[in-house]
Parts: structure tokens; C-alpha cells; sequence
């Protein structure tokens, strides 16, 4: 998708999708202040564009494997948002009954497979996924989020070693932040072009701006009918910067703030914004409309969460195993 | 039929793999060469390299995609080939395979089979004799396995298969030559009950895998001193089968668990515990434990004898119990 090619309604649906992650995410930082989300909540502000522009290429019944930092992945794949708070808050009306919070979110109905807080872990079990849909016939990508920090695991390597040597529908999908927490790239990576990496292993990479969602729609469509056409697995660097912390309890004394003052700008959000007024594709009526459907779903998710029930304490050992040999 | 442990485990393989289609095997070296026991000789020819499948030396890729393909909806079988490379998975079968289930909140379970081999005796040293098949039944969320017979060795695995959570098979290295008669229709066998392989009642030999084997040979010398030795065969070591021990410690009244794995922090331990716990008053001595020395296992054959139960230790551990 080009800018020419954006018709109004493709144009306010995507921002609509990053609007709706960053309110959600707003309102998550809120309830925890309010002490209703507790444990660690990391947000993706500053990201949105990834998610968004990415999940749209993929079909209702592809797989995602996402990380800790996976709410706006949640959300665009289709997680209520009610699912989404409920979990948070740690009720037994959210995701995965309360029992994972923010960094484990879960759905079968929308085959979303977490959620996963090791740092690569997430790599091999979506080749797993996408070699169980070769194995059966099924043409579908794998869709894997992680971050940068995650090419320095093992893991990383091993999975695109056999993701491409076994030809697996996987789209490896790297939002490189800059941080692996709070240490940047040159700190600890030898090598800084991600994309080198992934193409040692015989993965075809590509690198986009993250923060342009156009660009990350484009691409992220092209690679999944590739993939999907039996090309084998992808790498897409999508580079970006988070604008908050790494969690809720982050200091931020490993960066400048005037680093972060110069991402701003760029953040995805105001700049598609932006694009769309200049394109007359967007008004302050059309914005205003947007905003007031987002508050009021989230304030409907908030008060679904807040109504919640507990998971009784009696159920704490239950899905230990699977209830059909219990 | 004469068949070996290694035969009858990849009769098991066979029957599983013409079963059912969405069983396949992955492993390191288990197409090509066969197998790094030669458990999987043959079946790359016989099966195909899509259901036979070798891996690169990539425990974690491996075994996560096993748990991806389980998920998926196939039945793999992953072959890691030894216990002590198993640690390299760790991450996998702990923070994946064992967790998935119930932090979904029951959503998504892990049909997922992975054999490993464990234990010494064949001098390959410290890293490839260890046993460690004790750390993983501290983990909630796997079933674990020590097939010691060559019924179980046939019959385990299918039924694992068909369980809907990620089991472990571990098999002793010492035990993959040993040749027995076998029934020529032996099948599944169950996976959640001790067994008593000789009835006694002087004393109750707790075992399983490559020490089942020792403690019956030991029984048999007992029985010549007028020791009657009752020797169970744990089989399962998660969840452990607490009635089938607590009833022989019951008839016997002391216990000697013969364990390969380290004394301390082991499942000889837990083992102890839960009799102490359950039945404390029918002991009439404490609960003995002969298990390998603390040491990581040596190459040197005197050492490594040295290290691991052996018939002559077992019998004399069981004397001294019975002060006889």
C-alpha cells in the first residue's frame, strides 16, 4: 500500500487499530497506578504500527507467537479487549483465567499462542506450528513476534537454521527497539544488522521502518504470500523505539531523554495521522469519532474487569494436566 | 519371541508410526545413521524423511518445534539423545512443554512424547551418564517415565502417545542389549501403576530402570541368605504410584530405594518422605537409600563401577538394614 493507493477506509481503519492500542495501553498504565494490574506490565507505546500493519496480512485461522510485550499483537489479532483488561486484572473472565496477567495472553478461538516471557522461547514452538501445518497440507504463515534483544539467544539461531532448512512457513517478525531492556544494541550485539543474522541462516530479510505502517503493511503482505506460495520462511527487522519504559518499574537511567524526545516526532501514530489530513482523508470530526468509540470501549472493558470474578482458589491445580484423565 | 530392549522400543516406534499419521520422530541422527543407539535403524527407509526427520544439533529448536507440531495437532516423537543434552531443552520442556496448559488457563495442551537416554555404565563419563530423570519429576505438568522391562519398553510408548500432555521416556543405556522373550502380541501396557517384580517380605527394594535389573539379581542372592526381597518397579517416577509403595512398606516394614540419580535433592528422597509421611508407623527401621555418589560419573571403569549401585552394594545395603 502506498499513499496513493489509501482509500479512506483502509486509512482511518489502521489508524483507528494503532489509536485503539494506544488508549488501551494508557488506560492498562492507569489501572496499574490504581494498583488493579499488578506484576510487570510492558507497554508498546511508541510500536503500534508493527502489530497493526503486520497482523493484517494474516488470515483469521494464522497462528501468532508473541512475546511479553504483546497487547497490541492480542488486540489486532482479535482478543476482546474485555478479555484482554479482565486478564490484566487477574479475573477468571480474561484470556487465560487470570492465571498468565499481562505477559501471558492466550486464545485458541483466535490462535494466539501467547504471551511467552523467555526471550526467544517463542522461536521454536512457532516452527513447530508451521511444521505441524505443512505436515497436515494446510497453507497458512506462522506469524512470530520477538524483539532484538532476542537474536542474541541460542534460540534464535537454532529456530532459523531449521525453519529454513525445513522450508517452515514462519514470518519472523523482529521489532527492533534498540533495547534489550536497558542495554542498546551496540552493547551487545557484534553484529548490528539484524537482518545479516537471520540471512547467515539462509532467511531472506528485509529491514522497514516500523513507525511507518504503510511500509510495514506492505511488506509484511508480500512476505506472507511468499511464504505462503511455499518460499519458506521470512525475517522482517521492523525498526522502531519505545517510547515508555521497559516495564512500569523502569528508571530509564540507561538513556538520554533527549533520545526519546527525538523518537517522538517519528512515532506512528501522529505521522499517519498527519499523512491522512494531508491526503483529506481525515478530519478533527473524523479523529473526535474515532476517539469516542475507542473510550468508550475501553471503559466498557474496564468495567467488565472490574466486575470480574476470582478463580476459585479450589481450581489452583486444575489444567496442571488436561481434565479428560483427571 | 527373543527380541532386544533396543528391538521392542522401535517395535513401539513401528506400531505408532503405522497407527497413527500424525506420529512422526525427530531427533538428532535418527534417520541416516540410525539412530545414536540404533534404536531408529531402519525406519528412514521404511518411513520416509518426512516422519523420519533429522535435526541439526539444536536441542531447543527441536524439541520446541515438537511442542509447535503437538500443538499443531501431530503426535511427535522426540528423540533427544542423551539426558545430559536434554538440559540444552530444558527451557522447552520446563518453561514451554510442562507450563503451556495451565497458564493458558487449560487451553492449549501438549500431546508431546520426548525419549531420552539416561544413566552410566558404559563408560562415556560425565557427560553422557548422567541421570536425570529425578530433576524433571519435580516438575508439575510432564509425566515421567523409566521403562525398565522389555514389556514396557514395547508398551509405553503408544500409550504415552495418547496422552494429551507431554510425557518423558527416559531408557537406560544399560539396558538397550539385554535380550528377552517377549509375547508376540505384547502392546500398550498401562503408565500410572508401580509393579512388584518379586514378592517378598523381609524388605521392599525400591527401583526402576536400569537399577531394576541389579535389585532383582540381588534379591536372588538374598534369597539364598533366607532374605525374602520384594522388589517394585516404580515405572513412573511422576506421578509416583504412592499405593503400590505404601502396600509393600506396609507388608515389608523396610525400605531400601535404589536409585541412580544423587542422593541428595533426588526422588529417593521424596520417595523417603512420603512414606515417612503416610506410613511412619509401619517402618520398623528408617527408610535406607543407596543411590550414586556425589560425583560427576568418571570415565575409568573401576570409577565409574564405583559410583553407581551395583548387585554387591545393594546387598550389602539391604544386610545392614535388616542387620543380618
Amino acid at each position: 500500500v502506498t499513499t496513493e493507493g489509501l482509500t479512506p477506509a483502509l486509512g482511518r481503519a489502521l489508524l483507528f487499530e494503532m489509536l485503539r492500542i494506544r488508549r488501551f495501553e494508557e488506560a492498562a498504565a492507569e489501572q496499574y497506578s490504581a494498583g488493579k494490574i499488578r506484576g510487570f506490565l510492558h507497554l508498546y507505546i511508541g510500536e503500534e504500527a508493527i502489530a497493526v500493519g503486520a497482523i493484517r496480512a494474516l488470515a483469521p485461522d494464522e497462528a501468532i507467537v508473541s512475546t511479553y510485550r504483546e497487547h497490541g499483537h492480542a488486540l489486532v489479532k482479535g482478543i476482546s479487549p474485555r478479555a484482554i483488561m479482565a486478564e490484566m486484572f487477574g479475573k477468571l473472565e480474561g484470556c487465560a483465567r487470570g492465571r498468565g496477567g499481562s505477559m501471558h495472553l492466550f486464545d485458541a478461538a483466535t490462535r494466539f499462542y501467547g504471551g511467552n516471557a523467555i526471550v526467544a522461547a517463542g522461536l521454536p514452538v512457532a516452527a513447530g506450528l508451521a511444521l505441524g501445518d505443512k505436515m497436515q497440507g494446510r497453507t497458512r504463515v506462522t506469524a512470530c513476534f520477538f524483539g532484538d534483544g532476542a537474536v542474541a539467544e541460542g534460540e534464535f539461531h537454532e529456530t532459523l537454521n531449521l525453519a529454513a532448512l525445513w522450508k517452515l512457513p514462519v514470518l519472523f517478525a523482529c521489532e527492533n527497539n534498540l533495547y534489550a531492556m536497558g542495554t542498546r544494541l551496540e552493547r551487545y550485539s557484534s553484529q548490528t544488522d539484524l537482518c545479516v543474522k537471520a540471512q547467515a541462516c539462509g532467511v531472506p530479510a528485509i529491514s522497514v521502518d516500523g513507525n511507518d505502517v504503510l511500509a510495514v503493511v506492505e511488506a509484511t503482505d508480500a512476505a506472507c504470500r511468499r511464504i505462503r506460495a511455499g518460499g519458506g520462511p521470512e525475517f522482517i527487522e521492523f525498526r522502531t523505539y519505545r517510547l515508555r519504559g521497559h516495564s512500569m518499574f523502569d528508571a530509564q537511567l540507561y538513556r538520554d531523554k533527549r533520545e526519546v524526545d527525538e523518537w517522538i516526532p517519528r512515532e506512528p501514530i501522529a505521522r499517519f495521522e498527519a499523512t491522512l489530513r494531508e491526503l483529506g482523508l481525515l478530519d478533527d470530526a473524523d479523529l473526535a469519532q474515532l476517539e469516542a468509540q475507542i473510550a468508550a470501549e475501553i471503559a466498557d472493558a474496564i468495567a467488565f474487569a472490574e466486575a470480574g470474578t476470582l478463580e476459585p482458589v479450589e481450581d489452583l491445580t486444575r489444567f496442571v494436566l488436561s481434565e479428560e484423565q483427571r | 519371541m527373543r527380541i532386544t530392549y533396543r528391538e521392542a522400543v522401535r517395535a513401539a516406534i513401528v506400531e505408532a508410526l503405522e497407527r497413527d499419521e500424525r506420529v512422526f520422530l525427530l531427533g538428532e541422527d535418527v534417520g541416516m545413521y540410525g539412530g545414536c543407539y540404533a534404536v531408529s535403524k531402519g525406519l528412514l527407509e521404511r518411513f520416509g524423511p518426512e516422519r523420519i526427520r533429522d535435526t541439526p544439533l539444536a536441542e531447543s529448536a527441536f524439541v520446541g518445534a515438537g511442542i509447535g507440531a503437538a500443538l499443531a495437532g501431530m503426535r511427535p516423537i522426540v528423540e533427544v539423545m542423551t539426558c545430559n543434552f536434554s538440559l540444552l531443552a530444558l527451557d522447552q520442556i520446563v518453561n514451554n512443554a510442562a507450563t503451556l496448559l495451565h497458564m493458558s488457563g487449560g487451553q492449549f495442551n501438549t500431546p508431546l512424547v520426548i525419549r531420552t537416554t539416561t544413566g552410566a555404565g558404559r563408560q562415556l563419563a560425565a557427560q553422557h551418564s548422567h541421570s536425570f530423570e529425578g530433576w524433571f519429576a519435580h516438575i508439575p505438568g510432564i509425566k515421567v517415565l523409566a521403562p525398565a522391562t522389555l514389556e514396557d519398553a514395547r508398551g509405553m510408548l503408544w500409550t504415552a502417545l495418547e496422552d494429551p500432555d507431554p510425557v518423558l521416556i527416559f531408557e537406560h543405556v544399560g539396558l538397550y542389549n539385554m535380550e528377552g522373550e517377549l509375547a508376540a502380541d505384547a502392546g500398550p501396557v498401562g503408565i500410572d501403576r508401580a509393579e512388584i517384580r518379586r514378592v517378598g517380605t523381609a524388605l521392599s527394594l525400591l527401583t526402576y530402570g536400569g537399577c531394576l535389573f541389579k535389585c532383582l539379581d540381588a534379591a536372588a542372592q538374598l534369597a539364598e541368605l533366607g532374605i525374602a526381597a520384594e522388589v517394585v518397579d516404580l515405572r513412573t517416577l511422576r506421578p509416583l504410584d504412592d499405593a503400590t509403595i505404601l502396600a509393600s512398606v506396609r507388608k515389608t516394614h523396610r525400605v531400601l530405594i535404589v536409585d541412580e540419580g544423587w542422593r541428595s535433592g533426588s526422588i529417593s528422597a521424596e520417595i523417603s518422605a512420603r512414606i515417612m509421611e503416610q506410613c511412619f508407623y509401619d517402618l520398623d527401621a528408617p527408610v535406607a537409600r543407596l543411590c550414586s555418589a556425589e560425583v560427576p560419573i568418571p570415565y575409568a571403569k573401576q570409577l565409574e563401577d564405583a559410583a553407581v549401585p551395583q548387585i554387591e552394594t545393594i546387598i550389602a545395603a539391604a544386610r545392614e538394614l535388616l542387620e543380618r
